[in-house]
């Protein structure tokens, strides 16, 4: 049977990397217990930082909306756990930098907001979901952190038809996505309902890549009857990606320097769908996520259901502490993933997993000259010339950078995996673009 | 035969009439002083004056679009001879030279993490803030060095950029390259200078670095008219050139040893990579010597 694909990218079938995943794909959801102290960060999102709202001393509910949304690509921010506001101040965040946060001692008791109510059925519009969405704080749960109600406010201009839900999870070691879909499939479900309401739109399609046999049956299971179609994707980093997953799924190419929108399409995360969900059906706020705890230097790794705001030594802890000496800290995906300098950052929206590794477990190499092979334009999903770029990057020409599509990579780090000559691709892409903005802000 | 001389004659003489009028109708002036501003010029092309190349630089000071004192590479005589072409009168301006205001290298700074990635300040300080604790020292990682076109800067073995003073012609690229702002143009005459650029508080400043200055101000209690104190950072006041001298006396008490007197043998030499070499680059020839060829 062939599966959806698109050209590029690095297939991980027969990979040491595909491995990576059954650590965890396997194991159950576990709530990681409450820490005492929740550091709950004011720019977990892309877009503005929230504004807080609460002060030292006060008490505070679970659900609590603790920041107002920043503007109209921000969202509100709620307390994770009930208990006092102890400290509002910058604190370390996984981006390696102290930001304001807002530090809530947990009381234990872990209530409930009494106001947060289901929203009705029959109050259902795509104003008051999009409303409801916004207020719940939700942002897309796939990693790049983009707040949702903006997703479901397309333009006039450009109507959406079609909904596509992405349930790939490409990433290895990644399983948090593969749990929701096995435990929690009848929220995902009901949570694209919801989604395809607020959008109006009529075609659903779920992706999900060919190693989840048992995700895929379950979601086959609980769609009959709804109109959604499950599809399933080859097993390639980065099939996840927006731009990808629309050239899988619907033989299209998102336009340079445009998004999925302009094609008319939308795509949501499982997660996010799932989070719609309570949100709509509770009125709960976005305060928990699945994390993956995995990698060669976990003692034991598992998928855990975490608050908002726990630091990552307590997921550690959780897992039985580290095997062995620690010589690397990611959050996130091992190819989009940040780095961390400690385990005392908090876990944020963006956390889809907490890897750890020892000294052994990554080969280090110095960085060579290019020796042309062409690796990395063969393999850039979105057939960039990633050599090309690097070299003016370094040269410091950014106008020629720009001109081959630079702003387009999404720094999916195929290039950099496979360059033989050991080349940091991503870094000076990244580097190049952060001087485009740079120029750009100055005239 | 006859007609072959004659034809060809002919020939030379409407071509030698063509040529005549042609170099008379589409002769472009040049004006003399840009030659002769263009030959004075270092011809290094650093671009410290804000102006793609050295001729083109000329050619603005000709147009009379181009203040006069803009080649700091070429020091005072090139603004003087500038000045004689241009009929002009000299503005007297010190020299100034690139300085590196810290010390905090290996031995010294504490890191944030271990850097793997481009070998290139700016790119590393997008990552985290840069691999130092301190927010504002240099990152040793050379995009200094990379865009001297004088060759005066140099990395140590524990990565730190030094200045050579020989060398340093005080063109500012290495200033506007630094992510950090940690080089900074001081008057040439001034040997003694605060390293550190850190503006954090004193007891900030000591978890991270063993020589930061921690702005307590003894420097400035020992010595008022040489020292400024600015948001928990002591520097000199190079305003007043012979002021300046009496900062040495300040040297001995700083707690954080951040006073350094760079004609006492600063840095250790031993620590500094032999400079590379300046490369060769072809000598400007002047109308002058042209004809004499």
């Amino acid at each position: 049977m062939t599966y959806k694909s698109f050209t590029g990218g690095i297939p991980l079938v027969d990979s040491k990397l595909v491995d990576s995943k059954l650590a965890t794909r396997g194991a159950a959801v576990e709530p990681c217990p409450i820490p005492d102290q929740l550091i709950i960060p004011m720019s977990q999102h892309i877009g503005v930082p929230a504004q807080p709202i609460v002060t030292v001393g006060d008490l505070v509910l679970k659900g609590q909306t603790i920041a107002q949304a920043g503007a109209f690509i921000s969202v509100p921010i709620h307390a994770t756990t009930s208990g006092r506001v102890i400290a509002v101040e910058p604190r370390l965040h996984s981006l390696g930098k102290d930001l304001l946060a807002v530090v809530i001692e947990a009381d234990g008791e872990d209530r409930w907001d009494p106001d947060l109510t289901e929203l009705k059925s029959a109050q259902w519009t795509p104003d008051t979901l999009r409303q409801r969405i916004r207020e719940a704080g939700i942002v897309g749960m796939g990693g790049a952190c983009f707040p949702t109600h903006v997703k479901l406010a397309p333009a006039d201009n450009k109507p959406i038809e079609t909904l596509l839900i992405n349930g790939s999870e490409c990433e290895p070691f990644l399983t948090a996505d593969h749990r929701l879909m096995l435990e929690q499939a009848e929220k995902v479900v009901d949570g694209i309902d919801i989604l395809r309401q607020a959008l109006a739109v009529k075609q659903v399609i779920v992706g999900i890549e060919a190693n989840k046999k048992d995700a895929i049956a379950r979601m086959k299971q609980l769609v009959v009857g709804r109109d959604i179609a499950v599809k399933i994707l080859a097993v390639k980093y980065p099939q996840g990606a927006e731009q990808v997953l629309v050239d899988a799924l619907l033989e299209r190419q998102v336009p340079s320097g445009g998004l999925p929108m302009d094609l008319g399409v939308v795509i949501h995360n499982v997660a996010t769908a799932a989070a719609v969900s309570d949100a709509v059906r509770f009125g709960h706020p976005l305060i928990e996520r699945v994390v993956t705890v995995s990698g060669p230097g976990i003692t034991t790794a598992k998928n855990l259901l975490v608050r908002i705001g726990t630091p990552m030594q307590k997921l550690v802890d959780f897992c039985d502490g580290p095997r062995g000496e620690i010589s690397k800290i990611i959050m996130g995906g091992v190819m989009t993933g940040q780095s961390q300098i400690s385990l005392e950052a908090p876990v944020i929206y963006g956390t889809l997993a907490l890897l750890l590794f020892g000294a052994n477990d990554l080969p280090q190499q110095d960085a060579g000259p290019c020796i042309r092979c062409g690796r990395c334009v063969a393999v850039c999903p979105l057939h960039l010339l990633p050599a090309t770029i690097a070299d003016y990057a370094m040269l410091g020409r950014f106008d020629m950078a720009q001109a081959y599509h630079v702003m387009d990579c999404m720094e999916c780090g195929c290039c950099t995996y496979l360059c033989p000559a050991f080349r940091p691709l991503v870094q000076t892409l990244r580097y190049a673009k952060a001087g485009i903005l740079a120029q750009q802000g100055r005239s | 035969m006859l007609t072959a001389v004659l034809g060809l004659g002919q020939i030379g003489l409407v071509a030698a009439i063509a040529l005549g009028w042609a170099a008379k109708k589409f002769a472009v002036d040049v004006d003399e002083r840009e030659t002769k501003i263009r030959a004075i010029l270092p011809g290094a092309n650093c671009g410290g004056c804000g102006f793609p190349s050295c001729s083109s630089y000329a050619s603005a000071v000709s147009a009379g679009t181009a203040p006069i004192n803009l080649c700091r590479s070429g020091g005072s005589a090139v603004v003087e001879n500038i000045a004689h072409i241009m009929r002009m009168k000299v503005e007297t301006s010190t020299a100034q030279i690139a300085v590196v205001l810290c010390q905090g290298d290996d031995r010294k700074a504490t890191l944030k993490y271990h850097y793997l990635g481009l070998h290139d300040c700016n790119a590393a300080n997008q990552i985290a803030g840069g691999p130092k604790l301190c927010p504002s020292g240099c990152l040793g990682l050379g995009s200094c060095v990379a865009v001297c076109a004088f060759s005066a800067i140099a990395i140590t073995a524990h990565g730190l950029a030094v200045v050579n003073r020989e060398r340093c012609t005080g063109c500012g690229k290495c200033v506007a390259i630094c992510p950090r702002h940690v080089i900074r143009l001081a008057p040439a005459t001034a040997t003694i200078h605060v390293l550190c650029n850190s503006h954090d508080k004193g007891g900030v400043v000591r978890t991270y670095c063993k020589v930061g200055c921690i702005g307590c101000g003894l420097c400035r209690k020992a010595v008022p008219s040489a020292y400024v104190l600015d948001r928990f950072l002591a520097h000199i006041d190079y305003s007043h050139a012979a002021l300046a001298v009496l900062a040495a006396d300040a040297i001995a008490i700083c707690p954080n040893q951040c006073i350094v007197d760079f004609t006492k043998n600063y840095p250790d030499d031993r620590l500094l990579h032999p400079l590379p070499a300046i490369p060769d680059r072809p000598a400007l020839v002047t109308d002058d010597e042209k004809a004499q060829r």
